[in-house]
Parts: structure tokens; sequence; C-alpha cells
């Protein structure tokens, strides 16, 4: 009874690193889906933006785990302390392929985990199938408490 | 204190929908599979109002005829997946051709041009998520699980259960758990 196969997919990123973003945006516009992305250089832009209540909501934020200032972690723990951003999915990106640290990740209320490769176009893959899945999830209205995907 | 729910969807949406069409005063009969026939055409203002009557519920109105179209298939394979207890393996494209009176491989390429998903993978996506809800809200071992939605062996299943979602079976209700706060360290 949902169908919403014609609107565009709003992504976010927060992301140190200049290449990485940049990458990250030609990753993006190879994407079939439309989408719209707004990146972020630090955690704390992008809580500043996400409080405004002007904001439209991403549906899927992603998150590098090390970033100055405010880390991956401590952004996902604030937007998961606040029922406004429910419906966001959270993707983290990370170096570390700990089982522990993947499963910790999720129990704070990632809900995709991205070991980041170190292939530029194996990311590339990845990313795409990551946001590709998101809104497979999001127009057939899966549960998003139960959405989890490791990579 | 917290209180988990569990609900039935499809009864929401056509109690929602019933509700709804009963401002109207239009004779109406709802069908299976997110059909409604009404039995005298409904006014441009009618059609509008019951839009927006509709659309705080996110429920939408398809008028487009590919939109129609890909509901239906992904109606069907969820009926498929939860609503009968033994899924047909080898006859899905037979199954969704015959329902729907279309050759597969029409079905297949509008669902794919049009979900950027195949068929294929959209019914993979369906049944984990079944066995997610029967894992967590039924508390049904892998075997039951496995046996519910047809798959050969617990393996196959917790194969398919990983390449989909990248977690074991155990490893997801861990942290289904865990997030629930009912740890079990």
């Amino acid at each position: 009874m949902m169908n919403k196969d014609q609107s565009p997919i709003n992504i976010m990123l927060a992301d140190d690193d200049e290449d990485d973003r940049n990458f990250f945006n030609d990753a993006m516009k190879e994407l079939k889906i439309k989408n719209n992305l707004t990146l972020f250089k630090d955690g704390k832009d992008l809580m500043d933006y996400l409080e405004h209540p002007d904001t439209v909501l991403p549906h899927i934020l992603f998150l590098d785990l090390n970033m100055p200032c405010k880390t991956g972690n401590e952004c996902l723990k604030e937007i998961r302390s606040n029922p406004k951003f429910k419906d966001i999915s959270i993707a983290i990106y990370s170096t570390s392929s700990s089982e522990k640290d993947i499963e910790d990740t999720f129990i704070d209320g990632a809900n995709i985990y991205i070991k980041k490769p170190n292939d530029f176009s194996k990311l590339k893959k990845v990313l795409k199938e990551v946001v590709n899945l998101n809104w497979q999830f999001h127009t057939s209205g899966l549960n998003k408490d139960t959405f989890f995907f490791s990579i | 204190m917290k209180l988990y729910i569990k609900y039935d969807i499809n009864l929401a949406c056509r109690v929602i929908l019933q509700e709804q069409l009963e401002k109207f005063n239009v004779k109406y009969q709802l069908l299976d599979l997110g059909e409604i026939d009404f039995k005298e055409n409904l006014s441009d203002e009618t059609y509008k109002n019951l839009q927006e009557g509709l659309a705080k519920y996110g429920i939408e109105l398809l008028d487009n005829q590919k939109s129609q179209l890909i509901q239906k298939i992904k109606d069907t394979i969820i009926e498929m997946v939860y609503e009968k207890d033994k899924l047909p393996t080898s006859t899905i494209s037979s199954y969704l051709a015959d329902k729907l009176n279309l050759s597969y491989g029409y079905i297949s390429n509008i669902f794919s041009e049009n979900t950027y998903t195949s068929i294929e993978n959209y019914i993979i996506m369906q049944k984990i998520e079944r066995a997610k809800k029967l894992i967590i809200e039924e508390g049904l071992t892998l075997t039951e699980v496995s046996y519910k939605l047809n798959y050969s062996s617990v393996a196959h299943l917790s194969g398919q259960f990983k390449k989909t979602t990248g977690l074991t079976p155990s490893m997801f209700k861990r942290i289904v758990d865990k997030r629930r706060g009912i740890a079990k360290e």
C-alpha cells in the first residue's frame, strides 16, 4: 500500500577527511537511484544541522567513527536518544573488524556497519549497495528496528 | 515501563481504509492485495479528500499503472512468504505469472527497472524479514524457522541470513536482546 518509488533518497555524510568526502560524492553520483547528498566535515556541524527545525531529515546517514571534536560514536548515541530521528538509518564506517566492535555498534543503535575496504572501487561498490538496500527497506515499509547490515 | 507490541499491519490498514471511506458515503469493496473496488466513479473532490485523509497514515493511492503492477508483485510475494505455510520453491516464476496473468519475463523486467532490485532478491529480503520476526516475536528456534520458510536446512537458512544481513541469526538475536536490555552476560 505504500509506494515511494519516485522520490529521491536523502543521504548525509559526516567525515573529517576531504578526500573521503569527495570520493563519497562521486560514488553517489553514479547511483541509479535519485539522491540528494549533504556533506559535513565534523560531528558538531552535523548535529547542529540535524537539530535545526527546518532541516529535511536524511533517510540514511553515514558516520565516520574517527572524527575530532565529536566522534561518530558520540553522534550515534546522541541521535539514537532523540525520538525525532528514529526513522534515520545510520551507517557507521570504521576500520575495525572486531566482532565485538561490530556488535557494540549495532547495540548502540547503528543499522549498518561498514568495514572500510582498502580498495576504493570496493568501497564505492559497498556504498552503493548500502544505499540501495536501505532504499529497498524504506520503499517496502520494512522494520527499521531490526534492520541490520554488516559488510 | 516498556511494552513491546506486535502488530498486524494489514489489519490496521484495512481498518484505517474502512474508517476513511465511511466518511464519503460511497459504495466500495475492499479486495485483497491493496485493491479497493468502487461501485461508482469518484468525483475529483472526493478523490482528493480521500487522498488527503489517507496521506497522514502513510497510505497512498496509486494512480499510475506501473506503480500498481509493482505493488501487486510485492504484495503477491509478501502473501507468498507470510500466508502460505510452505512457499513454492521451484515454481515462483510460474506462480507469479499465473497470479498476475502476465509473462514472467515482463514482470521481472518491470520490477527490476523500477525497484532497482530483482524479484529473486526481493523474495529473499522478505523471507529474511519474516525469519527475523519469527525469531524475535515468536521465539522460534532456527529449525522451526527454516521449516516454516521452506529452507532445506538450518545451514541453508543461516547461510542466507548471513549473506543478506552480514550477521548470523544468533548474533542478530543477541543484538536485539541487548538493545532491549535483556542482556544475557
